[in-house]
């Protein structure tokens, strides 16, 4: 018998990622209700360290697998780290943060167990004792809900900011388990960090992104000022990446990244269907944009018709003053 | 070099989603174009093959239609297309992965190459489940592809930077933009591409039947989002109105 609502706690260097915080929090609440427990799995070297952390979030039990092979991430060492455990406690739920680690490795555990996968999804519910996702399809144009029904365990990975990360704390049982030796195919040559300290596109809480508008590559320092203030990413339109003006992988769209901020500021960006496939989800939208016809207001909470050179520095130190009340 | 170029046909980007009278996703009428991630993975397939000897054939999982993908890929310059049309059936992930598998199954390849995700109700997981049922190493979100004496360098894109990883062939990587600038098919390719082979076949016809390709995941109903709502645009010069959005975001959205 298949049991346990299971969330992969994902860490990267030392830190466990806020959505694993996210997963936990709304599991709580679906094995509750399923009358199942929560479990949270946590994969890597010294990741004993974390399980505190990660008890603050209300699992009952917290599986460990601590080794060195796992020290980076590696498609073939997760998989069968995770793999290992699943096979032998049999869990009937397995949630993933929607990241690029929790989208490789769903992808692969979710094969090697013939189950489903149901990924970026932005909802689960108990329906009829089923777990049942929610999908945005067609780049957000279309939403299914889903099931796997039969094959265990059910898997999804869940964007981040989907659920509200509440501290639960509980004395999690922590169980320890054995790396059973496997290749790892993927060989890891380099590591290459941009270092930033702001936080990561699809997990800032507020974005502030940049279209064809922004005219130049030294202007998007006008919206770095920005972001500094408020703590946020820095995002792009595809007219400015196409430009050359900043790196593909700040790109936001139905070709770039899924972004469901709780707010995000797009500055000299037109809003075309696929720039907005991308960020529709956001909670608050602001649009400053010199043509009052743009597309972007037509999704915008708040819209300023204007310069976006005149409007965002005195939007910055504005927000400075709130932000510093 | 044998390379194999996993392909889907998507919709296009401005497709307009609408349900039809069953509340399913209405595809008539529908433009549909070659996955935007796709044409990355078949770009670098003919720059592989371009380097050195080869050959790159396209392979789909799809209705008759996708021919016009896989077509455009022809006509790019890929030698050979295989077609799997598994009739009206529902598809998930796994069922694809599945159909892929077998198909490739019975091919030569040191490369599988497939976009990262598919843009229309694609979830980044199919050519991941290939390589898993092919045992082969994957390596997802390449912006750099290296290939030399059976072994690959593959640049992938992770959050807050880029790793470099090795694996030995085969092995299978799916693009992400970045990878290459796909380019069009020529006159010539265009003409060209009629002439290739296109090898149609059926389920039957790959060793499968409905019952071992059964969907894992289940659709319970679609539904179309609501249509967010205008709001407000704040009036006045520009550092009335930015002062005034300021206050606006704290007292009234409470999103800062
Ligand atoms: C297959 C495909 C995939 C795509 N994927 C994506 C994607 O993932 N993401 C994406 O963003 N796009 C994508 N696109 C491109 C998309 O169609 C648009 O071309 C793009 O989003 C336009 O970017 P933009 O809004 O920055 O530029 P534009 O449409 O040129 O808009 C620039 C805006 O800036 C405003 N502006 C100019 N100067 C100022 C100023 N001084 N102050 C204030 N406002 C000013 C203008 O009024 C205008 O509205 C895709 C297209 C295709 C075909
Ligand atoms: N029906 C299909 N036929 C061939 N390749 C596919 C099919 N579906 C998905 N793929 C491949 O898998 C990649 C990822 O798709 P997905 O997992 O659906 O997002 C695509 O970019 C294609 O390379």
């Amino acid at each position: 018998m298949a049991k346990g609502i299971w969330v992969f706690a994902e860490q990267r260097e030392g830190q466990v990622k806020k959505v694993s915080f996210e997963l936990l929090s709304e599991g709580r609440k679906v094995a509750d209700q399923l009358g199942e427990e929560l479990c949270a799995v946590l994969v890597g070297k010294n990741v004993s360290d974390l399980t505190e952390a990660v008890s603050a979030y209300g699992p009952d039990k917290i599986y460990v697998i601590d080794n060195d092979a796992l020290e980076n991430y590696t498609t073939d060492g997760y998989t069968n780290a995770v793999s290992d455990l699943v096979k032998k406690y049999e869990p009937s739920v397995l949630l993933f943060g929607c990241t690029v680690t929790g989208r490789d490795l769903s992808a692969q555990v979710a094969q090697r167990f013939q189950t489903g996968l149901m990924t970026d999804c932005t909802g689960m519910e108990v329906v009829d004792g089923q777990l049942v996702f929610t999908r945005p399809i067609y780049a957000g144009k279309a939403i299914v809900k889903a099931s796997c029904p039969e094959a265990r365990p059910a898997m999804a990975t869940i964007r981040p900011n989907t659920f509200a990360a509440v501290e639960n704390a509980k004395q999690a049982e922590v169980i320890n388990v054995e790396y059973g030796a496997g290749d790892i195919r993927q060989v890891i040559k380099d590591i290459i960090r941009q270092v930033s300290e702001r936080p990561e596109l699809t997990e800032a809480n507020i974005i502030v992104s940049g279209g064809r508008g922004m005219k130049g590559p030294e202007n998007f320092k006008l919206l770095e000022d920005l972001a500094d203030v408020l703590g946020a990413a820095v995002g792009a339109s595809r007219a400015a990446v196409d430009a050359g003006w900043v790196s593909h992988s700040f790109q936001v769209g139905q070709t770039g990244k899924t972004v469901s901020p709780v707010l995000y500021i797009a500055c000299g960006i037109s809003g075309a269907i696929q720039h907005l496939a991308g960020m529709s989800s956001a909670k608050c939208i602001v649009a400053i944009n010199k043509d009052e016809e743009a597309n972007i207001f037509k999704v915008a909470d708040y819209g300023i018709v204007g310069d976006l050179f005149e409007v965002v520095p005195i939007l910055t130190e504005e927000l400075k003053k709130i932000m510093a009340s | 070099m044998k390379i194999l170029v996993c392909l889907k046909q998507t919709f296009d980007t401005e497709a307009k989603i609408t349900l039809d009278s069953n509340g399913k996703i209405e595809s008539k009428g529908v433009s549909m174009i070659m996955n935007p991630y796709d044409e990355f993975a078949v770009e670098e397939a003919l720059r592989i093959k371009e380097k050195g000897e080869g050959e790159v054939t396209v392979i789909s999982v799809g209705g008759q239609q996708t021919q016009d993908a896989l077509r455009q890929a022809l006509a790019m310059g890929a030698d050979k297309a295989v077609l799997v049309d598994p009739g009206e059936i529902e598809l998930d992930e796994f069922s694809t992965a599945t159909v892929l598998a077998k198909t490739i199954g019975g091919m030569e390849y040191d490369i599988i190459l497939g976009g990262f995700r598919a843009i229309d109700d694609g979830s980044a997981q199919v050519v991941g489940r290939v390589a898993e049922l092919l045992n082969i190493p994957v390596v997802n979100v390449v912006t750099k592809l290296e290939i030399e004496g059976g072994k690959a360098l593959a640049t992938r894109e992770v959050e807050g930077g880029s790793e470099v990883i090795e694996v030995a062939l085969p092995a299978a990587f799916t693009a992400q933009k970045g990878l290459n600038e796909p380019r069009y098919p020529s006159m010539k390719g265009i003409m060209k591409a009629k002439k290739k082979p296109m090898d149609k076949k059926t389920l039957a016809d790959v060793g499968l039947d409905e019952n071992q390709i059964a969907a894992k995941v289940k659709a319970l109903s679609f539904s179309l989002p609501e249509a967010r709502q205008a709001g407000k645009v704040i009036p006045g010069e520009a550092a009335e109105a930015a002062k005034e959005l300021a206050r606006l975001l704290r007292e009234e959205a409470k999103v800062i």
